[in-house]
């Protein structure tokens, strides 16, 4: 059974991290979006593996069937796809260094206080316990995130609306 | 299993017996794109539902009174785009350019 | 743990091959159905020495007909993509399966042994998250078809699909705030309760507007007549139409298999699982396994024959959504897409929400 845990996390980590790269390095923009759907798909397997079982479906659900929609979407708007020279050369290297620095500075100190369980985890259902806390201890930031969603839909309205009358 | 035996007329794109004109890559209506952005704010807010109807029955009428305002404020957000006809299909002529999706 | 191992193998095994066998009863009833609704013989004609079988013959000769006919790819269209759109069409169908209890949690030789391949605690939200990754069939074979039908095809049918994905959502919000869990297999418990003793705790009967909001937004996600406007089979070009042979066959399958595996969602959530009225095993009644009637009566049931009776409820259940989908789908004309939009987002979503706060009211009143 361990071994079968290792084989599949290794999996899944091979998965987010390989369709990572076919992502960023990919010429057609829309292999890109659909490399992606693997890449959301590994990290929700990852999330299982945390013992995060309400994330996972959480991740799967927005994330693959919400955001990557999206994006398609987009993709499919974008005028003269076929043509359209997508630039993956490297421009402004030095003044690109400020923020890979500050980043990796950042990452590397949440990696290095997070205290790493090398043992698998008993397995806990998360949703009752996050739905607590959202209705309690994170109130506030629960009910801001309803208003966010709403400046993000009126906004998102008005630029679309915008766009649909200038091409008029 | 299946044989390959190609021909160009078989193999040709299917546009009702014309021949395919220019790339099928068009620009379509942004439309499908309207719908694509308020779906997602709204299945964010299914999502929230889930941990709070779980909940419901244990922690009673002040988990009640949060997710009701929670949902006011995003039932505000439809209002908004049902108002301003972006949930409408079918738009008054003049305002659109065609009715047909992908002009 | 091989035991666990070849348990768990046994019950996909189970699972899939109910699956395949419910899709393909489907290819058949379907057509002999429309063509009794219609006034028609419907399949009649492929014969196997003579016998015909009411026409299932006719299935098999369709499925091999599919594997040796031509597949081929539009030239300009995107040979990768083209080819995966019909997997992602089928494949998050037979997994959402994995989620739903087909049977009671029975206990062989000490060994318990729950009746369903996956007991997730947040099942009803895997559920929807492997429903929405099927819209990317539709949206891919659109996409890499090299058609400009198709694409526009592809679009409609991924619009359909999320403003309906919204609408399966909010309705299941309210059988989940009625059992207080997101696990079919604690739904399927708790609907062996009843109200005031003699009414069962149903989806259906303690939540019937989300029943009825169901129905219809899972027929639309299964694009079936009357929501059919992604593929209308003769009239309308649809996604699907640069594919052919095979992989044409996998949309269809992944199709039936969705029929299949909405009704047991449907059964699941809103037709009490399992569950056989009054029918409770030992562990429920004190070592008094069988039917305990409201009106005191009791008839005694052996423990065997009781779980033999709720898998068969649960097998009768699904059949007779799947006929009721059938039945839907040659009875009701198909929606014009600005209907179908107007239904969803003005119409149900609404109810759908207001559902949710009266449900949430009476819970509350009730707890």
């Amino acid at each position: 059974m361990e071994l079968l845990r290792h084989i599949i996390f290794w999996l899944f980590a091979v998965l987010t991290v390989g369709s990572a790269v076919v992502v960023v390095f990919h010429p057609r923009v829309i292999y890109s979006a659909f490399a992606l759907l693997f890449t959301f798909f590994g990290v929700a397997g990852l999330y299982v593996f945390l013992s995060a079982d309400f994330l996972a479906a959480a991740q799967i659900l927005i994330y693959v069937g919400g955001i990557l929609t999206l994006i398609i979407f987009g993709v499919f708007l974008t005028a003269k796809i076929t043509t359209l020279d997508i630039p993956h050369q490297t421009h402004q290297r030095y003044v690109a260094l400020v923020p890979i620095v500050m980043i990796a500075a950042g990452l590397f100190t949440v990696v290095k206080n997070t205290v790493w369980p090398t043992a698998p985890l008993p397995h806990h259902p998360t949703t009752q316990v996050i739905g607590e806390l959202l209705l309690t201890k994170y109130l506030v930031p629960f009910e801001l995130a309803s208003i966010l969603l709403l400046a993000a839909l009126i906004g998102a309205m008005r630029l679309a609306r915008y766009y649909r009358k200038r091409e008029d | 299993m299946a044989p390959n035996r190609p021909s160009a007329v078989k193999l040709s794109t299917y546009e009702c017996g014309e021949e395919p004109i220019g790339s099928p890559w068009i620009r379509f209506n942004t439309r499908f794109y309207v719908i694509a952005l308020i779906f997602l704010v709204f299945d964010v807010e299914v999502l929230f539902l889930f941990p709070w109807a779980v909940n419901l029955s244990r922690m009673g009428l002040f988990a009640w009174i949060d997710m009701a305002v929670f949902i006011t404020i995003l039932v505000v957000g439809l209002a908004y785009v049902w108002g301003r006809g972006d949930l409408d299909w079918v738009r008054p002529k003049g305002s659109e350019r065609g009715a047909a999706a992908g002009k | 743990m091989w035991l666990d191992l070849g348990l768990i193998v046994g019950k996909i095994a189970v699972v899939f091959i109910g699956i395949i066998a419910g899709a393909f009863v489907l290819t058949w009833a379907e057509r002999k159905q429309s063509a009794l609704m219609s006034d028609r013989i419907g399949a009649n004609r492929a014969a196997i020495l003579g016998i015909k079988l009411m026409g299932i013959v006719n299935s098999v000769a369709d499925a091999l007909k599919m594997i040796f006919k031509e597949d081929f790819l539009p030239p300009k269209g995107l040979r990768f993509l083209h080819a995966a759109a019909p997997v992602f069409a089928m494949f998050p169908v037979f997994m959402t399966f994995a989620v739903l209890p087909f049977g009671p949690t029975i206990t062989v030789g000490g060994k318990v042994i729950p009746l369903q391949i996956l007991q997730l605690d947040v099942g009803m939200l895997y559920l929807l998250a492997f429903g929405s990754i099927a819209v990317y069939g539709v949206l891919l074979a659109g996409w890499a078809s090299n058609n400009k039908y198709t694409l526009i095809g592809g679009m409609r049918a991924t619009a359909q699909m999320i403003s309906y994905e919204l609408i399966l959502g909010l309705s299941l919000i309210g059988p989940i705030l009625v059992y207080g869990s997101l696990d079919p297999g604690v739904m399927a418990t708790a609907q062996n309760g009843y109200l005031w003793g003699w009414i069962p705790k149903w989806g259906i009967i303690v939540q019937p507007i989300a029943f009825l909001l169901f129905l219809p937004a899972a027929m639309a996600e299964t694009k079936r007549c009357p929501f059919d406007l992604p593929e209308g089979e003769s009239e309308i070009i649809g996604f699907a139409t640069e594919y052919s042979g095979m992989r044409w066959g996998m949309f269809f399958l992944g199709e039936f298999a969705e029929i299949v595996v909405l009704a047991a969602v449907l059964a699941t959530v809103f037709l009490g699982s399992y569950q056989v009225p009054f029918l409770f095993d030992a562990g429920e009644k004190l070592g008094m396994a069988g039917f305990h009637f409201p009106w005191g009566a009791y008839l005694p049931i052996a423990e065997w024959a009781v779980v033999a009776l709720r898998i068969l409820s649960f097998g009768v259940k699904v059949l007779i959504l799947m006929w009721l989908q059938m039945q839907i789908r040659w009875t009701y004309p198909r929606f014009r897409y600005d209907q179908l939009m107007r239904v969803s987002w003005r119409e149900m979503m609404p109810i759908a929400l207001a559902n949710i706060a009266v449900t949430a009211l009476i819970v509350m009143l009730v707890a």
